[in-house]
């Protein structure tokens, strides 16, 4: 096993109507880390993870997967070892059943029917959703769907998971399910999102972007403690750090 | 205006199948080869996009009625002909089969009529031609709204020609003609309006979306040619083929040729099959159709001199029909019967 | 905006009797497929005055119905709610053909009248034979099945893409229209060029959508090609299927039966 390294280096992006996304983004993630990237919306999140499976080419700067840099001759690779799990997975979910949603990865590296298969059902129990494999997508719940997103990326047994949101659109009990599983995930794991709460329950590290910069890079619990570096960057503390008001006027 | 497969007769529906078949078979390729691997999703989500907004329902401006989208021209706007074909295909192909618009065997005349035109003959020659490479507003109106009369008008005179070819419908050329261009030009100046509507929207909001789809979308006269002509060799060889099965059953093309130009059917000829068919069935069948072809023609004395209808055969064939159906109905109880219970 | 919801639960309906546990329900796609093919075809073939001859025919519908344990009721209603083309191109047949037919006794029926009767009965008969096909066997397997009887991949795949996300883009459709006449107090239709835009809306929107489900793809891989892993197995059940129902769809054809019947009775009544 090699040492699966995030590199990102002075990562600057412009798209084509001239908004400057990125202006200069460095940072290092080693194995098994699992970093938290917070922002305002527009902070260019989601710019940064879509450099990091090489759908966007940086304006300025690189990216580097374990050894090698992120380039078109590199791809494959590159796709192969950062799984992405995206935000709404109806745009992740486009095959006809489950099934051959999870299938669609391992058949396009090549494997063999019956790899494939044991690939399919292996990634389907590990996020307890075997018994939806015969479904249509569009027929499953919004917990069941985000299971069988993280289940189709599984299934090409990546290094590093990168997540969009996970947690977004799902209910409080779906929510705590799908935090308890990701825990139990070696994968490196770098996870954009809004959820605070979630950040403090998994990430042991977070980046704070604002306006296509890093604010703060460090462990996730020393930043949620500096509510003045969290609210110029257009955060708040978690709910769970917060003063409970409830609690707080019977003291 | 969806043919039916109750209008059509198999000649016809074969015919239009084979070059419909043909022409998703060239536009694959075509699709294909063009490698934009974008083009696969955003061809099954753009259909979508169509099936969705076609149940939006809108007031035509004067009327207080309602009509709502076709969608073949924003289709070949955004996507160029070939995707735009395989799209409107499968929109309609959905149609025929969850809400029977049309049928099956009428799909072939459906796609062709509502694809066919509107994506190589409207887009490329008249929309194309007045829009050009730079879009203003008054040239997508008018370019939109020409090009949908023109896709329609063609579309519409599709379905008379394959009704009256058909020749289930006792409709003349004539009169359907009548009936169905004028209709047409309504819609297709409401579906124009619309399309416009649309177009410009998008237009405003990102130019660059329909600026792209015009690069990447050539269409060289040569190969509208290849279509042409692909679709002649088609059309000549089913034709030829079916031909033969239309004139050993009497509701076929050359029938429906007499039919059209005008020629009196006096006498038609035994044909082969047919006889062999009548022997089988003693000549007593309940609704021979020879006879009545006769009996159409012929006037009416003649029609009653005709032996096979006496009012005897025609009970015992009524009486047949709803023993038949109720036998039919019996079975289905059993069997459902037995489902249950087993 | 109750046509939205309806077609939206219509789709959701049919899909949902696919997935019943039948013997029909069990059978090759492909199977199905082609049956209904040839149904279709023989049905049309007969003479536009032909009435009896047809009457047989709905032995097919109703095996299927029974055996697939479909709800005849609901295929009814959904045949009797695209009757109206058919309906009116043959109700001219009555008008124009007014040539007397058959006597009963005092009544005399026109061609007219019997052609149309005919066409109603052939639209009944096809359109129903597609219903159950559906029915049975679900959308994305007939896809498969015309791409394994040789149709172009690109086609069925593009069918598939369609079919996944029609029920993404009813919906959005849906919330647009809700939203608008939540707000339009009343106001009964939309105009144009409010339809332009809301329309145009849903495009804008359809376009993203397109590109993030491309990027999904390509993050697993995707190379331009779609793969599908699908075991094809025709057993002996299916291909008897096809060929029982043909031979049976071919004799049907060639001997009225109903005219044999009727015979039969009258001559012991007599």
């Amino acid at each position: 096993m090699s040492h699966h390294i995030i590199e990102v280096n002075n990562l600057q992006y412009t798209y084509p109507d001239g908004t400057r996304a990125l202006r200069g983004v460095s940072f290092r993630i080693v194995h098994g880390a699992s970093v938290a990237i917070v922002g305002a919306n527009g902070a260019g999140k989601s710019t940064l993870l879509l450099h990091l499976n090489g759908y966007l080419n940086p304006t300025d700067g690189s990216v580097r997967i374990g050894d090698l840099p992120v380039t078109k001759k590199t791809l494959k690779y590159v796709r192969r070892t950062v799984g992405m799990v995206f935000q709404d997975p109806d745009d992740q979910l486009f095959m006809p059943t489950v099934y051959d949603d999870v299938a669609f990865g391992p058949l396009n590296l090549g494997l063999g029917p019956e790899d494939v298969d044991t690939r399919v059902m292996n990634a389907l129990s590990i996020v307890a959703a075997s018994h939806l494999k015969n479904r249509p997508p569009y027929k499953l719940s919004g917990g069941e769907k985000r299971s069988v997103s993280i289940a189709s990326v599984l299934s090409m047994s990546p290094d590093i998971l990168v997540m969009d949101e996970p947690t977004s659109d799902l209910d409080p009990k779906t929510r705590r399910e799908l935090i308890e599983l990701l825990k139990t995930f070696e994968h490196t794991k770098i996870i954009a999102t809004h959820d605070l709460d979630m950040v403090l329950d998994l990430c042991e590290r977070t980046i704070i972007l604002h306006k296509g910069q890093i604010t703060a890079d460090g462990p996730t619990v020393e930043i949620f403690q500096n509510e003045a570096l969290l609210a110029e960057s257009r955060l708040e503390q978690p709910l769970r750090m917060q003063s409970c008001p409830v609690c707080c006027r019977s003291t | 205006m969806h043919m039916a497969d109750a209008l059509i007769s198999p000649a016809v529906g074969g015919t239009m199948w084979a070059a419909t078949a043909g022409l998703i078979g060239y536009c694959s390729k075509k699709v294909k080869e063009e490698l934009d691997d974008r083009k696969i999703p955003l061809m099954g989500v753009l259909g979508a996009f169509i099936f969705a907004a076609q149940m939006i329902n809108f007031t035509i401006p004067g009327t207080g009625s309602s009509g709502h989208l076709g969608g073949g021209m924003i289709l070949t706007i955004l996507l160029g002909p070939y995707a735009a074909f395989l799209t409107m295909a499968s929109v309609l192909t959905i149609q025929a089969l969850f809400f029977a618009d049309g049928g099956l065997l009428a799909l072939g005349c459906n796609i062709f009529n509502l694809g066919f035109f509107p994506c190589f003959i409207a887009y490329p020659f008249i929309y194309k031609k007045i829009v050009g490479n730079q879009p203003t507003r008054r040239k997508i109106l008018i370019g939109a709204t020409l090009a949908a009369v023109v896709g329609l008008q063609m579309g519409a005179f599709g379905v008379v020609l394959e009704t009256v070819f058909s020749g289930i419908s006792e409709l003349p050329f004539g009169t359907f003609v009548l009936l169905m261009q004028p209709i047409h030009l309504a819609i297709g100046i409401v579906e124009g309006l619309v399309t416009a509507a649309v177009v410009v929207f998008v237009w405003r909001a990102r130019p660059e979306i329909l600026e792209k789809a015009a690069v990447s979308a050539p269409l060289g006269e040569l190969s509208i040619k290849n279509i042409l002509v692909g679709l002649l060799v088609v059309t000549v060889i089913t034709g030829g083929a079916l031909s033969w099965f239309a004139s050993t059953y009497p509701d076929g093309l050359e029938w429906s040729m007499f039919h059209t130009a005008g020629t009196e059917e006096l006498e038609e000829p035994e044909k082969g099959l047919h006889t062999s068919l009548a022997e089988i069935q003693e000549k007593t069948a309940f609704l021979p159709d020879y006879g009545f072809r006769e009996a159409e023609t012929e006037v009416a004395v003649e029609g009653e001199a005709w032996p096979a209808i006496d009012s005897g055969t025609t009970v015992s064939g009524l009486i047949g029909g709803v023993l038949t159906l109720a036998m039919v109905a019996l079975l289905g109880f059993a069997l459902k019967k037995r489902d249950k219970t087993a | 905006m109750t046509k939205i919801e309806s077609t939206f639960f219509d789709i959701g309906y049919m899909d949902r009797l696919s997935t019943q546990e039948t013997p029909i329900h069990r059978l090759d796609p492909r199977a199905k497929l082609l049956t209904t093919l040839i149904f279709i075809v023989v049905v049309v073939s007969f003479d536009k005055h032909e009435i009896s001859g047809l009457v047989p025919f709905f032995v097919y519908p109703v095996v299927m119905i029974a055996l697939g344990n479909l709800p005849l009721v609901y295929l009814l209603k959904k045949i009797l709610l695209v009757a109206p083309f058919a309906f009116l191109i043959g109700i001219f047949n009555p008008l124009l053909d007014r040539e007397l037919l058959i006597h009963l006794g005092p009544v005399g029926i026109s061609g007219g009248w019997i052609s149309f009767a005919s066409i109603m009965i052939r639209f009944t008969l096809t359109v129903g034979a597609t219903l159950i096909l559906i029915a049975s066997t679900g959308f994305n397997a007939v896809c498969m099945a015309l791409e394994k009887i040789g149709g172009p991949r690109v086609f069925a795949i593009q069918l598939l893409f369609l079919y996944r996300y029609l029920f993404v883009l009813v919906d959005e459709a849906f919330r647009l229209v809700r939203a608008r006449s939540l707000r339009s107090f009343g106001g009964r239709g939309m105009g144009i060029k409010a339809f332009g835009s809301l329309v145009g809306h849903l495009l804008l929107r359809t376009l993203d959508r397109a590109q993030r489900i491309h990027l999904a793809m390509l993050s697993r891989g995707f190379d331009g090609k779609i793969r599908l892993m699908r075991p094809s197995k025709m057993q002996i059940a299916d291909i008897c299927f096809i060929l029982g129902w043909s031979t049976l769809f071919v004799l049907m054809r060639l001997y009225n039966i109903p005219q044999f019947i009727g015979k039969l009775v009258a001559g012991l009544v007599q």
